[in-house]
C-alpha cells in the first residue's frame, strides 16, 4: 500500500501547493509597459534611474493590452503587476468595473502639474502618440498629403495597410472621403456615416492588407509589401534612427490618443507604485523619453526642457496637433461590438 | 500486483477462492485508481474546472440582476405589451441613483448595451441628468424627459431581457440570432451576423488542412517506415526538426518567403514565369502553407508508426499469390494503415480548429478563425459571456464531430490479425 500512501502524498503536495500559489505574496514593485522600442526607452530613463534614485527594487515586464487580461488578473486575485501602462478604453472601462485604485495627486506633484486631458481619477498620463499615415520615401518620390492620398491607387500604386478592426480604420476612411477631422465622430454616429466609410473602404479592399502588432507597419514598409500604411508615430522615428530607413510620416488628419500608468486595485506595493509615478511624471525625466521615442508626455513643464528639433517631431507640437483626431473613447466603448462584427462581415464578403 | 497475491494466498482457507479472487481485483483496482488520482486531481484543477466555468458564463446574466435588483424585481410580473408601470420607473430611477453613488451603473450599461446599441448612453446621461429621486407617481414622466427612450417598450424589454439570473443571449447571438421585443427568437441584422459564416470558415479550414497533410504526410510516413535505418533517421530528424521550432518563426518565415518581393515571387520573376507578383500570402492560400507545414509532422508521426508496424512479409504474401501491386497497396497494405491515418487525421483537425496565431498573421480579412474572435472578446473588448458562447459552441461541435468520426473509424478498424 505504498504506493497508494505516496500517491495521495503526491496528490496532497499539489492541492497545497495550488492553493498557495493563490496567496499574494510579498513581491517587488512591477511596472508593465508595452515592449518593444519605447519600453527600451523607458528602461533607459524610467526604470534604471528610479531604482537608483529611490534604492526600491523593481522588475519590469510588457503585455499587449486588452481590458480583459487586467479584470481576470484583479479578479482572480494575487495580481503579479502593480502599475500599468493601459490604452484610453482600458481606463474608462477599468475605472468603471473598479479594476484600477483611485489615484491621489497629492503624492505625484499634484493636478495641476499635468496638462488637463491627463488627469483621471483612475490613472495618469504617460504618454500622447498619433496613427500617422507612414511611407517610404525612398519608394515615393511624390510624398502624400493625406488620407486622400493613401486612398488614389492611381497617383499612388501599391498596396495599403490599416489596422485590422473597424477602430481607426473608420475614422480615417471618412477623413479620405473628405470629413472635416472635427466632425468625423458625429458623421460615424449615423447609420448613413458607417456605411459610407464602408463604401470608402470598398474602393481600395483589393490593395489593403491588415496589421494587427505595432511592429507590423515598418516590417510591411521596410520589405515593400505596403506603399503606404497607417502606424504609429513612434516607430517611424525608432526606424529611421536606429534601422537607418527613410520613412516619411504625414501628420495631417492623423489620429491621436493618449496612455495611462494605473495603478491595479489591491497592489501590495501601493507606496513604491507612488514613489514611481512621482518619478515618472517629473517633467526632467519626461523630456528625456521624448528626446528618446517621439512621443508626447504629460507634465505640463516637460516640453520647455526638450530641445527644439525634438519638440517638432512630437505628437504635442502644436504644428502636428493642428488638423489631428482625438480617438472618441466613448463612442468606441458603445460601438465596438457591432462594428467589429460588421466590419468582419464587410472583410470577409 | 505480487504483492496482493501474497496477501490474498495467505488468507484463511475457508474464505472461497472466488472472493479472494476479487477481493485482490479490488485491491488492484483501488491501487491503479491511486496511481491516476494525481493526474485526474490535476486535471479537474487545470482543465475541467474552467471548461464547466466557461460553459457558465456564457449563460451567467449576472450585471443587471446586481445593479438593478428593484428595477429587476418591479418587472418580473410585467407582460411586455406596454409601458411598464409607475412602479417600476419609480424603482429604476432609485436603482439608477443606488448604482451611481456606488459608481457600478456602468457595469449594467455595458451588459445593456449588447442588447440595444446605445444602452450605455441612455443610462450614464439618465444618471446625469436626475439629480434627486423624483416626487412619488412623477417618475415615468421625469425618465421619459430625461430620455425620450424610457418611453419605448424596447428599452424595458433589454432590461427584462437581461434580468438573468441565466439567459440564451449569448448563445443566441453565437448562431446569430437575437430575440426581439416581443422576445421571439428571429434572425440577427445582416451586419452583425458573421458567427455562422465564421464557424463554417473554421471547419473548412481546419478540414482542408487535415487532407493536405494527409495526402502530403501519407507518402512521406511510408517512406520512413520502409528505407533502412540508418536513412530513415536522417530524414526524420528534418521532419522532427520543424517541430522542434518555434511556431511563431515558422508563420514568420512562410511571410518572408511568400510576399510580394518575397524569396518565391522573386526566383519565379527571375526564371521568367510570372511578370507581376502573385499573391500568396494575405489570403486563404498562404494560411493553408502556413498551416499545413505547421501541423504536418502531427500527422507523419502517428502514420509512420502504424506503418512501422506492418509487416513487409503481408505484401510479399499478395504478390506471391497473384496480386498486381495497386491492388495489393488498397487491399492489404492501406486497411492496416487506418488506425495512423485516423489519429493523424484527427489530431491535425482538432489542433487545426484552436489555431489563431497562424491565421492572424498569414491570412486576411476574410480568413480569421474562430479563435480569433474569442480571443478579441476576451482580452480586448471584455465580452467574456460571447467569448464563453463562442467557444462553447466550438466544443459542442468538436465533441459532436469526434463521436461521429469515432464511430466511422470503429466500423473501418482492421488490426490485420496483430493485436487481440
Amino acid at each position: 500500500m505504498l504506493k497508494l500512501k505516496m500517491a495521495l502524498g503526491f496528490a496532497a503536495t499539489l492541492t497545497a501547493g495550488v492553493a498557495l500559489a493563490t496567496v499574494a505574496q510579498a513581491r517587488d514593485l512591477t511596472v508593465v509597459s508595452w515592449g518593444g522600442a519605447y519600453q527600451d526607452a523607458q528602461k533607459k530613463v524610467y526604470f534604471e534611474p528610479f531604482k537608483k534614485a529611490a534604492g526600491i527594487p523593481m522588475n519590469d515586464e510588457s503585455w499587449d493590452g486588452g481590458i480583459g487580461v487586467l479584470r481576470a488578473k484583479v479578479q482572480g486575485g494575487a495580481a503579479t503587476w502593480d502599475v500599468v501602462q493601459v490604452e484610453s478604453e482600458e481606463l474608462a472601462v477599468g475605472c468603471d468595473e473598479g479594476l484600477f485604485e483611485k489615484i491621489d495627486y497629492t503624492k505625484i506633484g499634484g493636478e495641476a502639474a499635468y496638462l488637463p486631458p491627463s488627469v483621471n481619477p483612475c490613472g495618469v498620463g504617460a504618454i500622447v502618440y498619433d496613427f500617422v499615415l507612414g511611407y517610404d520615401k525612398d519608394k515615393l518620390k511624390d510624398a502624400p498629403k493625406g488620407w486622400a492620398d493613401f486612398f488614389d491607387t492611381k497617383k499612388y500604386p501599391g498596396k495599403r495597410s490599416l489596422r485590422q478592426g473597424p477602430k481607426t480604420t473608420l475614422e480615417i476612411a471618412l477623413i479620405a472621403d473628405g470629413v472635416p477631422p472635427a466632425d468625423v465622430y458625429k458623421i460615424l454616429a449615423t447609420d448613413e456615416g458607417v456605411d459610407r466609410a464602408f463604401k470608402k473602404l470598398d474602393t481600395i479592399k483589393g490593395d489593403l492588407v491588415w496589421w494587427k502588432a505595432g511592429a507590423q507597419p515598418p516590417q510591411l514598409l521596410a520589405s515593400g509589401e505596403v506603399a503606404m500604411t497607417s502606424v504609429y508615430n513612434g516607430r517611424i522615428d525608432t526606424a529611421n534612427k536606429n534601422e537607418k530607413k527613410n520613412f516619411g510620416m504625414v501628420w495631417d488628419g492623423a489620429l491621436y490618443t493618449l496612455d495611462s500608468w494605473v495603478i491595479l486595485k489591491g497592489s501590495p506595493n501601493k507606496d513604491a507604485a507612488y514613489k514611481f509615478l512621482d518619478f515618472a511624471g517629473k517633467a526632467e525625466n519626461q523630456a528625456k523619453l521624448s528626446e528618446n521615442i517621439a512621443y508626447g508626455t504629460s507634465n505640463k513643464d516637460a516640453a520647455a526642457l526638450i530641445q527644439p528639433a525634438v519638440l517638432k517631431d512630437l505628437p504635442t507640437a502644436p504644428d502636428n496637433m493642428k488638423n489631428a483626431v482625438e480617438i472618441n473613447v466613448a463612442f468606441w466603448l458603445e460601438n465596438i461590438d457591432r462594428l467589429t462584427e460588421r466590419f468582419n462581415k464587410w472583410a470577409a464578403k | 500486483m505480487t504483492e496482493a497475491f501474497l496477501t490474498s494466498a495467505d488468507a484463511p482457507t475457508d474464505v472461497p477462492l472466488k472472493r479472494r479472487l476479487k477481493r485482490a481485483e479490488r485491491a488492484r483496482q483501488v491501487k491503479a485508481l491511486s496511481l491516476v488520482l494525481p493526474l485526474l486531481a490535476f486535471l479537474l484543477f487545470t482543465f475541467l474546472g474552467p471548461i464547466a466555468g466557461m460553459l457558465w458564463h456564457a449563460v451567467d446574466d449576472w450585471e443587471v440582476r446586481q445593479v438593478l435588483p428593484h428595477t429587476v424585481a418591479a418587472l418580473a410580473g410585467w407582460d411586455g405589451k406596454d409601458l411598464p408601470d409607475e412602479k417600476a420607473y419609480a424603482a429604476l430611477a432609485d436603482d439608477i441613483l443606488a448604482a451611481r453613488a456606488a459608481g457600478t451603473l456602468a457595469i449594467a450599461a455595458k451588459r445593456l448595451n449588447y442588447a440595444v446599441n446605445g444602452f450605455r448612453t441612455i443610462l450614464t446621461s439618465t444618471a446625469r441628468n436626475l439629480k434627486a429621486p423624483p416626487e412619488p407617481g412623477t417618475a415615468r414622466e421625469t425618465l421619459g424627459k430625461i430620455n425620450p427612450a424610457w418611453r419605448e417598450r424596447g428599452t424595458w424589454a433589454a432590461i427584462k431581457g437581461a434580468s438573468g439570473p441565466v439567459t440564451s443571449f449569448y448563445l443566441l447571438a453565437a448562431l446569430d440570432l437575437t430575440r426581439n421585443v416581443d422576445g421571439a427568437i428571429v434572425a440577427a441584422p445582416p451586419d452583425q451576423a458573421i458567427y455562422r459564416d465564421v464557424f463554417v470558415r473554421t471547419f473548412t479550414i481546419s478540414l482542408s488542412v487535415t487532407v493536405l497533410c494527409l495526402i502530403l504526410g501519407f507518402p512521406v510516413a511510408y517512406l520512413l517506415a520502409t528505407l533502412p535505418a540508418g536513412q530513415s533517421n536522417l530524414l526524420m530528424i528534418f521532419v522532427l526538426l520543424p517541430f522542434w521550432t518555434s511556431l511563431l518563426v515558422r508563420t514568420c518565415a512562410w511571410i518572408v518567403l511568400l510576399q510580394s518581393n518575397g524569396v518565391v515571387n522573386d526566383s519565379l520573376r527571375f526564371l521568367g514565369i510570372i511578370d507581376a507578383p502573385m499573391r500568396l500570402i494575405y489570403n486563404r492560400f498562404g494560411v493553408y502553407v502556413a498551416m499545413t507545414h505547421v501541423l504536418l509532422p502531427f500527422m507523419i508521426l502517428p502514420l509512420y508508426s502504424s506503418m512501422k508496424a506492418i509487416s513487409p512479409a503481408y505484401m510479399r504474401a499478395a504478390a506471391s499469390l497473384g496480386a498486381p501491386p495497386l491492388p495489393a497497396f488498397l487491399r492489404i497494405y492501406l486497411p492496416q494503415t487506418l488506425p495512423g491515418v485516423a489519429a493523424g487525421s484527427l489530431l491535425v483537425f482538432i489542433l487545426a480548429l484552436g489555431y489563431y496565431i497562424t491565421p492572424a498573421l498569414v491570412g486576411g480579412g476574410a480568413d480569421q478563425m474562430m479563435s480569433y474572435f474569442i480571443a478579441l472578446y476576451t482580452t480586448e473588448t471584455a465580452n467574456w459571456g460571447l467569448a464563453s458562447a463562442l467557444g462553447a459552441l466550438l466544443l459542442v461541435a468538436t465533441l459532436l464531430l469526434g463521436v461521429v468520426y469515432g464511430k466511422l473509424v470503429q466500423g473501418q478498424q482492421v488490426t490485420g490479425g496483430m493485436k487481440n
